[in-house]
């Protein structure tokens, strides 16, 4: 295998395995950039994945190609319920927020199992029929309801050489939905008032008090879009990569995206980086077998990678990585 | 109503929250919430085996309780107990193989292995905390990861391309015909002794040594330690590694006494996780440590009688578990909560 031939089967691939991560990460960047650490993304990655098969399973007939889409707006939903009870702990009952996070974690792998065998009468939902539409060669018309009408006669971004096959050959519009939220969280976490009050609430919760900022209800509103985000990426990664939904389904994705979201430093695009760095390493220890090179490297060093590479980031070996200042502290009225 | 009584009251109150939520996602469900509860009570005391079975299973959770519960003294959080426990199981388990030697020699060195094991996988965190003021729970939670990978690679490697290790000698065994007789042939084995000595440890080292003092001192305040003249760097690493010593050990009674091998893992043992669970609702005491680990490791030994039993699937419990650590978690509104009431008797 040449080394392009090996670049277009690995980047595609690794893009593939990125956009769950991407999403989940992004949630992670709004929750701790309000002051509220998430290590609930595990579990709130869990319920998406669950609700989004069990959705696609029950209304395959009914919805046809559009199920795996609305099965995304239905697992968003659970797991914003799921963030709420995050919220309540962490910000309105002053719950420490690593304990709670982790009762989340306990409680929708606990709770999905539970409906699983209550419903199914096994440890695991039957393979969904209905999976995302994949792209052999993307270009503007493929967007939905513009593309064909404005761009029809544009050439596929495929036909450009060597970028083309490798970025937009077996193109899944989730991966494009993935990378636009990641530039879609950038903005509105940078460039608009809504973000700065979300930055400031998290960086001096009493500065943002005095200012006329309702603190308590940014971090809620903090909370839920992370939640939303960590389902539909829950129910990406089940929809794309498994087809059902068991124990094992989601096993560490949000924690390798929490640890993409340290990597990236708490920014989108950086967190976006990260999920697409550690894509990459997923997918080369999944595949890597086959390729020159990477072959010879044991399968364990690439599995490993993404969490070693957090702990040296996180070290200041590759930057300093700088925490929202008022992160994992509640906010109490009036307490100095 | 005095402090301390509150401070009893708000486990008591969780814990039955956590069985009352159990309780009402059980009717919603359509399963009998009482023949589900009997399922769960036949499954922890239903006879001499299963009160065996829930003996052993009581082991791994007193050591992850205590590891858990040592960090939160000094001010840490050390999620890594999960990660730490399974270096340690594998650790244990590798020496069991390894060599054969005399019991007195062999069964202290794989302990030791384990608690090594342990300790050096706290030491990483403790060190980067310690160093470069990066906070432990994320670098634990990497931690444990690195260990799942890196134990299953190197079972790998061990057994030759298998799943699991052989099954370790003899003389490595915590294995007790004792208490076999005694329960009927559970796989209840002399590592409870070993816990239950960590207890004493842990209350010896916190409440009578200089090094206890001062490890709490930085759980309160690690800026009057300082001016105080006590080595916070030192204390915090100290701590780290003691934690993981602890978890290490309790990955020792699995390989040594439980499962007598260690296989490679798809995913976590969970007991380090209980072990969070284990140590909050032991208010991060000795003693408060053994009611937790005996309540959880109860619930979740008693858990696998529900299915057989009342039909019910076993995550039931481990939602309880997830609902009681939530309203632990949540302690200041029941706080609230029981104020408000202790005030309106008054008031009356």
């Amino acid at each position: 295998m040449s080394f392009l031939e090996v670049l277009y089967f690995i980047v595609p691939s690794a893009i593939f395995y990125a956009a769950p991560l991407i999403l989940v990460a992004l949630g992670g960047v709004f929750s701790e950039r309000s002051g509220v650490v998430n290590i609930g993304l595990e579990g709130l990655m869990v319920i998406g994945a669950f609700v989004g098969i069990l959705f696609n399973l029950l209304f395959a007939d009914q919805f046809g190609g559009l199920t795996p889409w609305l099965a995304l707006i239905a697992a968003m939903v659970a797991a914003l319920l799921l963030s709420l009870v995050h919220a309540v702990a962490s910000i309105s009952f002053r719950a420490d927020q690593v304990v709670s996070g982790v009762a989340i974690n306990l409680l929708a792998i606990a709770l999905a199992l539970y409906l699983v065998k209550r419903i199914f009468d096994k440890g695991q939902t039957d393979f969904i029929t209905e999976r995302f539409q994949r792209y052999d060669s993307f270009g503007l018309s493929d967007i939905p309801f513009i593309g064909p009408r404005l761009f029809s006669n544009v050439p596929d971004f495929s036909d450009i050489p060597i970028i083309g096959p490798m970025f937009f050959s077996q193109v899944y519009m989730t991966s494009v939905f993935a990378i636009a939220m990641a530039f879609v969280a950038w903005f509105v976490i940078y460039k608009t008032p809504f973000g700065l009050r979300l930055r400031s609430v998290g960086e001096h919760p009493m500065a943002a008090d005095t200012m006329g900022i309702n603190v308590t209800r940014m971090r809620y509103v903090a909370v839920m879009i992370s939640g939303a985000l960590a389902g539909i990426g829950g129910a990406i990664y089940a929809q794309t990569v498994t087809g059902d939904f068991g124990h094992a389904t989601i096993n560490g994705q949000g924690f390798m995206a929490l640890a993409a979201m340290i990597f990236g430093k708490w920014h989108p695009l950086g967190a976006m980086g990260a999920a697409l760095f550690f894509g990459l390493a997923q997918s080369l220890s999944i595949a890597g077998s086959s390729i020159p090179f990477i072959e010879d490297v044991p399968n364990v060093f690439l599995l490993i990678l993404p969490y070693v590479l957090t702990i040296l980031a996180l070290a200041g070996f590759i930057g300093r990585a700088n925490a929202p200042k008022a992160n994992g502290k509640p906010y109490i009225k009036g307490q100095r | 109503m005095s402090n301390r009584a509150t401070n009893l009251l708000v486990p008591i109150i969780s814990v039955l929250l956590g069985l009352l939520v159990g309780a009402i996602i059980m009717v919603v469900s359509g399963y009998s919430p009482i023949e589900g509860y009997v399922a769960l009570w036949n499954g922890i005391f239903g006879d001499l085996y299963t009160i065996g079975e829930t003996l052993r299973q009581i082991t791994p959770y007193l050591l992850a309780g205590l590891a858990v519960a040592f960090a939160f003294r000094s001010g840490l959080f050390n999620i890594g107990v999960e990660g730490q426990l399974i270096v340690g199981w594998f650790a244990a388990a590798y020496v069991g193989v390894a060599v054969e030697l005399p019991k007195i020699i062999h069964l202290p060195l794989a302990l030791l292995a384990a608690v090594v094991a342990g300790a050096l996988w706290g030491f990483v965190p403790g060190l980067l905390k310690a160093k470069f003021r990066v906070h432990e729970v994320i670098v634990t939670i990497m931690m444990n990861y690195i260990a799942l990978h890196t134990t299953n690679a190197l079972i790998r490697t061990v057994s030759g391309g298998g799943d699991r290790t052989e099954s370790i000698f003899e003389s490595a065994s915590l294995r007790s015909e004792f208490f076999q007789n005694l329960t009927d042939f559970s796989r209840l084995h002399y590592g409870i002794f070993i816990a239950l000595a960590m207890v004493a440890v842990m209350w010896f080292i916190l409440e009578k040594t200089t090094l206890g003092f001062e490890l709490k001192a930085v759980g309160f305040n690690q800026n009057a330690s300082e001016y105080a003249g006590m080595n916070v760097n030192k204390n915090i690493i100290l701590a780290m590694v003691i934690s993981g010593a602890f978890a290490g050990l309790g990955g020792a009674m699995e390989a040594l006494g439980t499962f007598e091998y260690v296989s490679s893992k798809g995913g976590f043992t969970g007991i380090g996780f209980d072990g969070i669970a284990v140590a909050l609702l032991g208010m991060n005491t000795p003693l408060g440590v053994v009611f937790g680990a005996s309540l959880f490791g109860s619930l979740k030994y008693g858990a696998l009688n529900m299915p057989n039993e009342a039909g019910i699937p076993v995550e039931i419990v481990e939602i309880v578990i997830a609902v009681i650590i939530f309203f632990v978690a949540s302690g200041y509104i029941i706080r609230l909560f029981l104020l408000r009431a202790a005030n309106k008797k008054e008031a009356k």
